[in-house]
C-alpha cells in the first residue's frame, strides 16, 4: 500500500461524512483533553531521581517514593535478606506452569497433576520456612507477592470444590443437586467483603477452642468458598456446551460414574470452560484486595499503609497508580491469554 | 444372600444411601460447628440472641432516608443501611445500563476513533479492581469541588460543594405522596391500555391512539402531580450560615462518588455483553432490515437489540446482581450502606458478630433473590416462543 | 515442638521451686506464651507516638512499650513481642477469638464493652480526652464553634457516639461521616471533605504529621469527654488478668518509687525502701505468686523503663508529639495516675 492511499485511508475512516468528521473532532479534543495533563503528571513534570520527598518537584509525579518503596510494594514487610526465597518461590511456580504449557499433549496431563501435587507445598514451604529455612510468619508478608498467594492458593480451593458442585448440580440425585445449588446461589450472593469478614470473625468461633487457624490462612479459605461457587458455574457452562453422548457412550462401554466422569467428561469439558474459570481467577485477582478489610496488607493494602508514613504525605496519586497499574498488568495479559484460548476452541 | 447383594446392588438403594450420608454429615458439622460456637461463646462472656436490635443506636448517620435519628433503635439503623444500600444499587443498574449499552454500541461502530476509544476504555475498565475506582471517584469527586463559602448554585434554590449537593425539602410532604400515587395510577393505566389495545389489534386490526395515551398518561400527567406538588407545599431552601448550607436534603458526596464508580466499572462488563448479544445476532437479520429500507437506527432498536437481549438478559442478571453485591465497596469510602452502619458501626457497639453478619448477608440474598426472579420473569417473556 | 518442651520443663521447674508458696490457679494464657516464647500483642494499624511500625516494621510507642514491658516481665526479654495491628472494627474479636494474649491499642474503658463484650479493662495507661483538630481558616475557637460543621470520624470509636451526643445535648447542628478506618477519615479531613477531625487529643498529636500541610491546622484545646485507656484482656484467666494488671501498675509504681532503666540495678542491690525491695524481686517473692519470675518488674523496668521515661521518648516532650503530662501525671503531682502499693 503506497503513503497516498493510506492516508486517504484514514481520511476516509476519520471524516468520510460531515458527522463522522464531527464525531472526530470531539474525540480528539476529549482525549487530549484527559491525555495531555495526565503525560505531563506522569512523565514530563515527574521526579525520577533522588531519595526524599524534598527532591520532588511539585505539580509532577513524584516516582521517587515508588522507587523508595519497591520492595515493600512487592514483598511488603518480608525480611529483606529472605527475600531470595519468594523468588524463588515465584519462578518455580512460572517454570512449572510453563512446562505444562509447553509440554507435548499426551504429557500435559500427569505433568499437570505433578506440579499440582508438588508446587503448592514448595511454595508454603519456601514463603512461610521450617526444614533449614528460618521462619517468616505470614504477617510479615504483603505487597504483590501476597495478592498474588492468595489468588493461587484461593483457587486451589476453589477449583477442585468448583468442580465437585458443578457436577453435584447436574446430578441426577435430587438431594445431592439441591445441596450443590444452595451452596453455589448462597456463595454468588453474598458481597466479598462481607465472606471476608465472615471467615476471620466466624471461623475461629466455630471450630473447638485452642485451635487456632492463620489469620491469611482464613482469609484464603473465604475467598476459596465464594470463588469455588463462581467457577462451579464456569465447569458447569463446559459440562452443558459438552454432548449428553459423551457421557452415555462412556456410560455404555460399562465405566462407572466416577471413571466416565474424570476420563471422558471432565477432560472435555474443562477444556472448553477453561476461558472462563480464567475469567474467574482475573476477578478473584481484583477482589483480594479486599482483604485489607481484615487488615492483610496485600498490594493495594500495602499503597495505602504507605501513605501513613509522615516522611511521604501525599503521594496517593503515585501510589495509587502504581499498584493499579501491576493489577491492570497482570489481569490484561491474563483475559488476552483467555481470549486467545476461547478464540482456539472456535476455530 | 443373592438378595441382599441384589439390594446393595440396586443403583437406586445405593444413590439413596450415599445421600442420607451425605445428609447425615452435612447436619454433623452443623451440630459440631453451632456447639463449638455456643461455647465459645458461653467461655468468652459474648452476649448472643437479638435483643441488641432494640437497643439504642447512638450513632448519627448523614444520609438518611428513612427519618431515623440517632435515638432510635439498631434496628432503624439496619434499615437505614438497607435503604441507602437498595438506593445506590438500583440508580448504579439503571445508569450503568445506559452507559453498557453506549459503550457496546460504540464499540461495534463503523467509527474507527470512537470503536477504539471505547475498546480502550472497556479494556482499562475491566482489568482494574473496582476498589481503585471508588477511591478515584471518592478523592476526585471531594477536590474537583469547591468549599462551601464558594458553592456552585443552581437557580439559587440547589447548591453544590464538596459537602454534597444540597437540594431543597418540602415542609410537608404529604401532597408529594399524592402526586406519586397519581404517577402510579397514571402509568398503570398506560400499561393497561396497551395490552388492551395491542389485543384489540390482534382481533380486529384496528389501532388504537396509543400514541397520544402514551403522553397523556406517562408525561402530562406526572408533570401536571408535580407541578401542582411543588406550587401547594412550603419548601425548605436551604441557606448559607457559618460552615454550610442549613436546612434542605443534603446528597452526599460519598454517594455520588459509589454511584460513579459502579456505573464506570460496571458499564465496562455490559458494553462486553452488549457486544456479545449484538454480534450473536445473524448478520443476514440487520442485512434483510436494510434492504426493506430501514435505517441503521432504527434497524438496532426494532430488529437487533430485541434478538440480541435473549443472549444479554442472563450475563445482564449477573451483573445486576455484581452491582448489588459491589454496593459493599462503599464502605471504604463512609457511604452508609448496610455493611459500613450494621457490619461496621453497629457490631462494634455491640460485638455480636454473628447475628449482625448473618442479618447482613440475609439483606444480600433475599435482593438477590428478587433480582433474579424479576429478570427471570422478564426473560421468560422475552424468550422466543418455538410452537 | 522442641519450645513446647522447652516450655513444659520451665514451667515444672518454676512449679517446684515454689512448692512451698501456694497452689496456683492454671493460667492457660501465661503457659501458650511461655511455650511460644512470645506475646501476641493487638495494637493500633499506625498512630504515631502510640503504636506505629516503621518502614522496616519496628514498632515504637506509649501502647508498644507496655507490649515490651509485659514481655519482658513474663518472658524476661522486651524484643519477644509479636505484634498484630488492629482495625477499630477488629480489635475486639481478635481479642476475643484468643488470637491476641492483650490489647494494647489506646483503647477507652467504657461500661458497655466492659459488661457485653466479654472484656476487662486492666488499667489506665494514658488519660486521653476527645478533640477536634480545624483548619486555622476556619477561626474556631472551641468545640460550640463547630455548630453547622461536618466532622470526620473513625466508625465504632467511643469519639462517633461521644461526638453525636455532645452535639446533640447542646442544641447543635453537626453532620458526623463515620469511616472504617483513621486513616480514611484523616484523608477525607484533609481533602476538605470535613471542617473537623475529632480524635483524642494524644491521637490527634500523632495523626496531624498525616496531613500534608500539618501547620495550617490547630487542635482545640478544650476536651469534650474523659476517655481513660489501657490494656484489655478476654474474661476469665485470672491469674494473666493479674499479671497485666500488675505490670502496668508496677511501670507506675517505678516512677513513684524513682526507680529509672538507669539506676535499677543499683535500687535493686542498695535500697532501703521496702516497696522499691518488693518491686523489684529483692524481697517478697511476688512474681512468684503470679507464676513468673521475681525479677519480672526489674526486666521490664530495666529494658523498657518505667511509666515516665516511656512517656517521655513516645509521646512526651523527647517525641514529635511534644505532649505535657497534664493528667497523666503522678497523682501526687496534680495528675490523675495512680497505683495500689506494692505491699
Amino acid at each position: 500500500m503506497t503513503r497516498t492511499s493510506s492516508r486517504s485511508l484514514w481520511r476516509e475512516r476519520l471524516f468520510g461524512t460531515p458527522f463522522t468528521g464531527f464525531t472526530s473532532v470531539v474525540l480528539v479534543v476529549l482525549i487530549a483533553w484527559i491525555a495531555i495533563p495526565l503525560i505531563r503528571w506522569a512523565v514530563i513534570d515527574a521526579t525520577w531521581v533522588g531519595s526524599t520527598r524534598a527532591d520532588c518537584v511539585p505539580g509532577g509525579a513524584c516516582w521517587v517514593f515508588i522507587r523508595a518503596r519497591f520492595g515493600q510494594f512487592m514483598y511488603g514487610l518480608y525480611p529483606v535478606d529472605q527475600r531470595w526465597r519468594v523468588d524463588i518461590a515465584g519462578i518455580a511456580f512460572v517454570l512449572g506452569i510453563a512446562s505444562v504449557v509447553l509440554a507435548p499433549q499426551r504429557l500435559r496431563l500427569k505433568l499437570a497433576l505433578a506440579m499440582l501435587v508438588i508446587l503448592p507445598p514448595l511454595g508454603i514451604w519456601l514463603l512461610s520456612g521450617g526444614f533449614g529455612l528460618t521462619y517468616v510468619e505470614t504477617r510479615d508478608w504483603g505487597g504483590l507477592m501476597l495478592t498474588l498467594f492468595i489468588s493461587i492458593y484461593s483457587s486451589l480451593i476453589a477449583i477442585p470444590l468448583g468442580i465437585l458442585f458443578a457436577l453435584g448440580r447436574q446430578s441426577e440425585l435430587r438431594i445431592i443437586r439441591l445441596i450443590s445449588v444452595i451452596f453455589i446461589e448462597f456463595w454468588r450472593g453474598v458481597p466479598i467483603i462481607a465472606v471476608i469478614f465472615l471467615a476471620s470473625l466466624l471461623l475461629p468461633l466455630i471450630l473447638p477452642g485452642g485451635i487456632g487457624i492463620d489469620r491469611l490462612a482464613r482469609a484464603v479459605i473465604g475467598l476459596g468458598f465464594v470463588i469455588a461457587a463462581y467457577m462451579a458455574e464456569a465447569v458447569r457452562g463446559g459440562l452443558q456446551a459438552l454432548p449428553r453422548g459423551q457421557r452415555e457412550a462412556a456410560t455404555a462401554l460399562g465405566l462407572p460414574y466416577w471413571k466416565a466422569t474424570g476420563l471422558i467428561v471432565l477432560p472435555q469439558a474443562l477444556r472448553i470452560s477453561l476461558p472462563a474459570m480464567t475469567n474467574e481467577f482475573i476477578a478473584l485477582i481484583k477482589n483480594t484486595t479486599l482483604v485489607l478489610v481484615v487488615s492483610i496488607l496485600d498490594l493495594l493494602g500495602i499503597a495505602q499503609a504507605s501513605l501513613a508514613d509522615p516522611n511521604w504525605v501525599g503521594m496517593n496519586m503515585e501510589a495509587y497508580a502504581f499498584s493499579g497499574a501491576i493489577y491492570w498488568l497482570i489481569c490484561f495479559a491474563l483475559s488476552r491469554w483467555s481470549r486467545s484460548l476461547e478464540k482456539k476452541r472456535r476455530l | 444372600m443373592a438378595q441382599v447383594l441384589s439390594f446393595i446392588n440396586d443403583k437406586r438403594v445405593r444413590d439413596w444411601f450415599y445421600q442420607i450420608a451425605l445428609i447425615l454429615l452435612l447436619v454433623g458439622l452443623t451440630v459440631f460447628f453451632v456447639r463449638n460456637a455456643s461455647e465459645n461463646m458461653v467461655k468468652a462472656g459474648i452476649a448472643s440472641g437479638f435483643d441488641f436490635l432494640w437497643r439504642t443506636s447512638g450513632i448519627e448517620v448523614p444520609f438518611v432516608l428513612t427519618g431515623y435519628t440517632q435515638s432510635d433503635n439498631i434496628l432503624a439503623l439496619f434499615w437505614v443501611g438497607v435503604a441507602n444500600t437498595m438506593l445506590v444499587s438500583v440508580i448504579a443498574i439503571v445508569l450503568a445500563t445506559l452507559l453498557g449499552f453506549a459503550l457496546g454500541i460504540a464499540r461495534l461502530s463503523s467509527h474507527w476513533l470512537l470503536s477504539t476509544i471505547a475498546g480502550a476504555y472497556i479494556e482499562f475498565v475491566r482489568n482494574i479492581p473496582l476498589l481503585f475506582f471508588v477511591l478515584f471517584w471518592y478523592f476526585g469527586v471531594i477536590a474537583a469541588l469547591p468549599q462551601p463559602r464558594q458553592s456552585i448554585g443552581l437557580f439559587g434554590v440547589a447548591f453544590l460543594n464538596n459537602r454534597g449537593i444540597t437540594i431543597p425539602l418540602p415542609d410537608a410532604p404529604d401532597n408529594f405522596r399524592w402526586a406519586a400515587l397519581a404517577i402510579l395510577v397514571s402509568w398503570v393505566g398506560y400499561w393497561l391500555a396497551s395490552a388492551w389495545a395491542r389485543k384489540r389489534k390482534e382481533r380486529t386490526g384496528q389501532d388504537a391512539p396509543l400514541l397520544a395515551m402514551g403522553i397523556g398518561l406517562i408525561l402530562v400527567v406526572p408533570a401536571l402531580a408535580i407541578a401542582w406538588a411543588s406550587l401547594a407545599t412550603r419548601w425548605d431552601i436551604p441557606v448559607l450560615r457559618g460552615f454550610n448550607y442549613r436546612g434542605g436534603f443534603v446528597v452526599i458526596p460519598e454517594f455520588v462518588a459509589l454511584l460513579a464508580a459502579l456505573v464506570t466499572y460496571t458499564a465496562g462488563f455490559i458494553a462486553e455483553i452488549v457486544r456479545g448479544g449484538i454480534e450473536s445476532v445473524a448478520k443476514g437479520q440487520s442485512e434483510a432490515a436494510s434492504a426493506l429500507g430501514l435505517r441503521p437506527g432504527r434497524i438496532l432498536s426494532l430488529v437487533v437489540i430485541p434478538q440480541a437481549l435473549r443472549v444479554m438478559t442472563p450475563p445482564l442478571t449477573n451483573q445486576y446482581l455484581n452491582v448489588l453485591k459491589n454496593s459493599s465497596f462503599g464502605a471504604a469510602i463512609a457511604y452508609p450502606d448496610v455493611v459500613s452502619l450494621f457490619m461496621g458501626s453497629a457490631l462494634n457497639n455491640t460485638g455480636q458478630a454473628i447475628e449482625i453478619i448473618a442479618m447482613t448477608l440475609a439483606v444480600y440474598l433475599v435482593i438477590g433473590l428478587a433480582v433474579s426472579a424479576l429478570m427471570n420473569w422478564y426473560n421468560a417473556r422475552i424468550a422466543l416462543v418455538t410452537r | 515442638m522442641t519450645f513446647r518442651i522447652l516450655g513444659a520443663a520451665a514451667l515444672l521447674a518454676a512449679g517446684a521451686s515454689m512448692a512451698q508458696a501456694q497452689q496456683l490457679a492454671p493460667s492457660p494464657t501465661l503457659d501458650a506464651v511461655k511455650a511460644r516464647g512470645n506475646l501476641e500483642c493487638g495494637v493500633h494499624l499506625g498512630l504515631p507516638g502510640f503504636s506505629f511500625a516503621n518502614d522496616k516494621g519496628e514498632w515504637s510507642g506509649l501502647d508498644v512499650d507496655y507490649c515490651k514491658a509485659l514481655a519482658a516481665a513474663v518472658l524476661g526479654d522486651a524484643n519477644k513481642v509479636k505484634y498484630t495491628p488492629t482495625s477499630v472494627q477488629q480489635r475486639w474479636p481478635i481479642l476475643q477469638s484468643g488470637q491476641v494474649d492483650v490489647l494494647s491499642r489506646n483503647s477507652t474503658i467504657t461500661f458497655s464493652r466492659n459488661a457485653t463484650l466479654g472484656l476487662n479493662f486492666q488499667g489506665i495507661n494514658f488519660y486521653e480526652g476527645q478533640t477536634f483538630i480545624v483548619r486555622k481558616s476556619a477561626g474556631v475557637k472551641d468545640a460550640a464553634g463547630l455548630d453547622g460543621a461536618s466532622v470526620c470520624v473513625a466508625a465504632g470509636s467511643t469519639e462517633e457516639k461521644n461526638a453525636a451526643d455532645w452535639f446533640r445535648e447542646r442544641n447543635l447542628k453537626t453532620t458526623i461521616t463515620n469511616f472504617q478506618k483513621n486513616d480514611d477519615a484523616i484523608a477525607a479531613y484533609d481533602a476538605g471533605r470535613c471542617d473537623a477531625y475529632t480524635a483524642g487529643v494524644g491521637a490527634l498529636a500523632g495523626q496531624r504529621a498525616k496531613l500534608k500541610n500539618p501547620d495550617d491546622h490547630v487542635i482545640l484545646t478544650q476536651p469534650i469527654s474523659n476517655d481513660p485507656q489501657g490494656p484489655v484482656t478476654r474474661w476469665g484467666d485470672e491469674r494473666w488478668q493479674l499479671i497485666v494488671r500488675w505490670v502496668l501498675n508496677g511501670t507506675i509504681a517505678a516512677e513513684m518509687l524513682g526507680v529509672t532503666s538507669k539506676n535499677v540495678d543499683e535500687m535493686k542491690a542498695n535500697s532501703k525502701n521496702t516497696e522499691v525491695r518488693r518491686l523489684l524481686g529483692a524481697e517478697g517473692g511476688f512474681g512468684a505468686m503470679m507464676g513468673l519470675s521475681n525479677d519480672w518488674m526489674y526486666n521490664a523496668i530495666k529494658q523498657v523503663g518505667n511509666y515516665g521515661e516511656s512517656y517521655e521518648r513516645t509521646v512526651g516532650m523527647g517525641s514529635p508529639l511534644k505532649l505535657e503530662r497534664g493528667q497523666n501525671q503522678l497523682w501526687t503531682k496534680g495528675g490523675l495516675l495512680f497505683t495500689p502499693p506494692f505491699q
